[in-house]
C-alpha cells in the first residue's frame, strides 16, 4: 500500500480557493445596486437564454456568475426551498436571510468535503416593503457570506468595478440612474457594452405582489439614454 | 435546501417536489367513512369576443346550514388564467392553492409560463389525485378558463371527478346550481356576446340558479356580498368590482319585480 503525500490543510484549501477563483474570473461581472424603489441588477451576458439573474420568490430575487450549470442548479434549490416554506407556512415566512445562509451551508460543505468547489458566486437580495427593508446578501464559493448595504459586485475584476461602483453610487437614485451606473461600472472608461449584451432585472416595490422584472432590450436602451 | 440527484430529480412539478420531501398531503380516507363538510357550489364560465367570463356565487353549505356566506370559489390561477371549483370545499381550496402554486413554479424554474392547455392538464391529474377521497364523498371538480397567447383567443374546459377533462366552445358550468345556470346561459348564449352582454349573462344564470337552488348564494345587498365576476382576455385577470355588479343585480330585480 502506498501512503499519500501529507499536504498541510491550509494548502488544501488554498489551492481550492485559487481554483474556484479562477474559475470565476474566467466570467463576465454583475452588478446590483440599491436605488429608491428597490436593487436593480446588471449583468455582462451575451446570451438572450442562459440567465443569470432571475426571480426566487415575491420579494426575493437571485443572481450568480461563474459556471452556469453550478449556480442554475443553486437556483432552482432556492425557488425550492422559497416554495416549500411559502406552501408549509405563508408567503410572509419567505425571507432572504434564511436562504443566504442556506446557500452558504451547501456552498461550504461543498468547499470543505468535496473534490471540486462550486466555481460560482451568488446574490440573493429581497425588496423591503420600506427601502429600511432592502438586503442584499453576497456569497463565495466557500461559503462566506457578506450583508451588501449599497452596492454588490460579483465576478471577475471585482475590484475595479467595485471602485467605479461605490464613486458613483448616492443615496435616492432612480432606476435610470441605477442602470446607468451599473453599465457604466462594468463597461469601465475604455469600452462600451452593446445593450445585447446587457442582462438587466430589477426588484422593485410597489403594490404588485411578484416584484421582480426583467427589462427588455428596448426597456434598458430607454434607460440608458 | 432541497437538491437532488439528477435520476430523481422532481423537475419542475411542485407536486412532485412535495412528494420527495414528504409533504404530500394524503388525498384517501378510510373506507366505509363520511364525513359532513362545507360545500361550495355554483360556478359557471363563457366565452365571449374578447376571451372569457368566470363567474361564481360565494355560499358554502354543509348539509341544510350555510357554513360560509363570502367564499371566493372563482380564483386567478395566474396572470391570464382563472379556476373555479365546487365540491368538498378544504379539498377544493388546498387543490386551488396548489395548482397557482405549481403555475408560478413551473414558470420561475422553466423561466417561461406553462401553455394554457398544460395548465389545463395539470389541473386535471390534481383532480384525478382526488379520486379517493371522492369515492368518501369528497367530490371536487373544477372548471378552468383563460386566454390562451399563442392562439389568441379564449378556451374553457370542465373536469369530471375522474380527472376528464373537456374543452368546450361556449360555455360550462359545475356544482349544485349547475343546471339552471348552464340552462340560462345556453338559451341566451350567442357568438359574438360583448364584455357587457357576457358580464349580464353570467350574473342572470347565477341568479337564476340561486332562486332554484337552495345550495347557491344570490347577491347578499344586505352584507354587501356579491358573487365574483370576472374576465380574462389578452391583458389579463380583471375582477368586476361590487358596485357594477350591484347595479346589475338592480336593473335584474327591477326587471323581475316588473313581470
Amino acid at each position: 500500500m502506498t501512503t499519500p503525500f501529507y499536504v498541510a490543510p491550509e494548502q488544501v484549501m488554498k489551492d481550492r480557493a485559487d481554483y474556484a477563483r479562477k474559475g470565476i474570473a474566467r466570467g463576465r461581472a454583475l452588478v446590483a445596486i440599491r436605488y429608491v424603489d428597490g436593487v436593480a441588477m446588471v449583468a455582462e451576458n451575451p446570451s438572450e437564454t442562459l440567465r443569470k439573474v432571475s426571480e426566487i420568490y415575491d420579494r426575493i430575487a437571485f443572481a450568480g456568475v461563474g459556471k452556469y450549470n453550478e449556480f442554475d442548479q443553486l437556483r432552482v434549490a432556492g425557488i425550492r426551498a422559497a416554495d416549500l416554506k411559502g406552501y408549509q407556512y405563508s408567503r410572509d415566512d419567505v425571507d432572504a436571510r434564511t436562504l443566504a445562509n442556506q446557500y452558504a451551508q451547501i456552498l461550504g460543505n461543498i468547499f470543505t468535503h468535496e473534490m471540486k468547489p462550486m466555481e460560482v458566486e451568488i446574490l440573493v437580495a429581497e425588496v423591503g416593503t420600506l427601502p429600511d427593508g432592502d438586503q442584499m446578501f453576497h456569497i463565495m464559493y466557500d461559503g462566506t457570506v457578506m450583508d451588501q448595504k449599497d452596492v454588490a459586485v460579483l465576478g471577475g475584476d471585482a475590484e475595479s468595478i467595485g471602485e467605479r461602483l461605490r464613486e458613483g453610487f448616492q443615496d435616492g437614485l432612480d432606476v435610470a440612474g441605477a442602470v446607468q451606473l451599473g453599465v457604466r461600472a462594468l463597461a469601465g472608461p475604455d469600452r462600451t457594452i452593446p445593450v445585447a449584451e446587457l442582462e438587466v432585472a430589477t426588484l422593485s416595490r410597489g403594490s404588485r405582489r411578484r416584484c421582480f422584472d426583467r427589462l427588455s432590450d428596448a426597456e434598458v436602451t430607454g434607460l440608458l439614454v | 435546501m432541497p437538491i437532488f440527484d439528477p435520476v430523481v430529480d422532481p423537475g419542475s412539478s411542485f407536486p412532485e417536489l412535495l412528494r420527495r420531501v414528504g409533504l404530500a398531503r394524503d388525498a384517501t380516507v378510510h373506507a366505509g367513512l363520511s364525513i359532513d363538510v362545507p360545500h361550495a357550489t355554483t360556478c359557471v364560465a363563457l366565452r365571449y369576443a374578447d376571451g372569457v367570463v368566470m363567474a361564481g356565487d360565494r355560499r358554502a353549505t354543509s348539509g341544510n346550514l350555510i357554513s360560509h356566506r363570502a367564499m371566493e370559489k372563482v380564483v386567478p390561477a395566474d396572470s391570464h388564467s382563472g379556476v373555479a371549483i365546487a365540491g368538498a370545499a378544504g379539498p377544493a381550496m388546498e387543490m386551488i392553492r396548489l395548482f397557482q402554486l405549481q403555475l408560478e413554479h413551473y414558470e420561475k424554474v422553466e423561466g417561461t409560463g406553462l401553455s394554457l392547455e398544460g395548465k389545463a392538464n395539470q389541473l386535471s391529474s390534481m383532480v384525478r389525485g382526488n379520486l379517493p377521497a371522492a369515492m368518501q364523498g369528497m367530490v371536487v371538480v373544477p372548471l378552468f378558463a383563460g386566454f390562451d397567447q399563442r392562439r389568441g383567443q379564449g378556451r374553457l374546459w370542465a373536469y369530471d371527478v375522474t380527472g376528464g377533462r373537456y374543452e368546450e366552445r361556449e360555455y360550462v358550468a359545475t356544482g349544485s346550481g349547475s343546471l339552471h345556470a348552464g340552462t340560462v346561459i345556453k338559451v341566451g348564449y350567442r357568438t359574438d356576446l360583448t364584455r357587457d352582454d357576457a358580464i349580464n349573462l353570467a350574473v342572470r344564470s347565477l341568479w337564476e340558479a340561486a332562486d332554484a337552488d337552495s345550495a347557491t348564494g344570490g347577491p347578499d345587498a344586505l352584507r354587501g356580498i356579491y358573487p365574483i365576476v370576472a374576465t380574462i382576455t389578452s391583458d389579463g385577470w380583471v375582477q368586476v368590482g361590487d358596485d357594477d355588479l350591484a347595479s346589475r343585480f338592480e336593473s335584474l330585480a327591477s326587471e323581475v319585480r316588473a313581470r
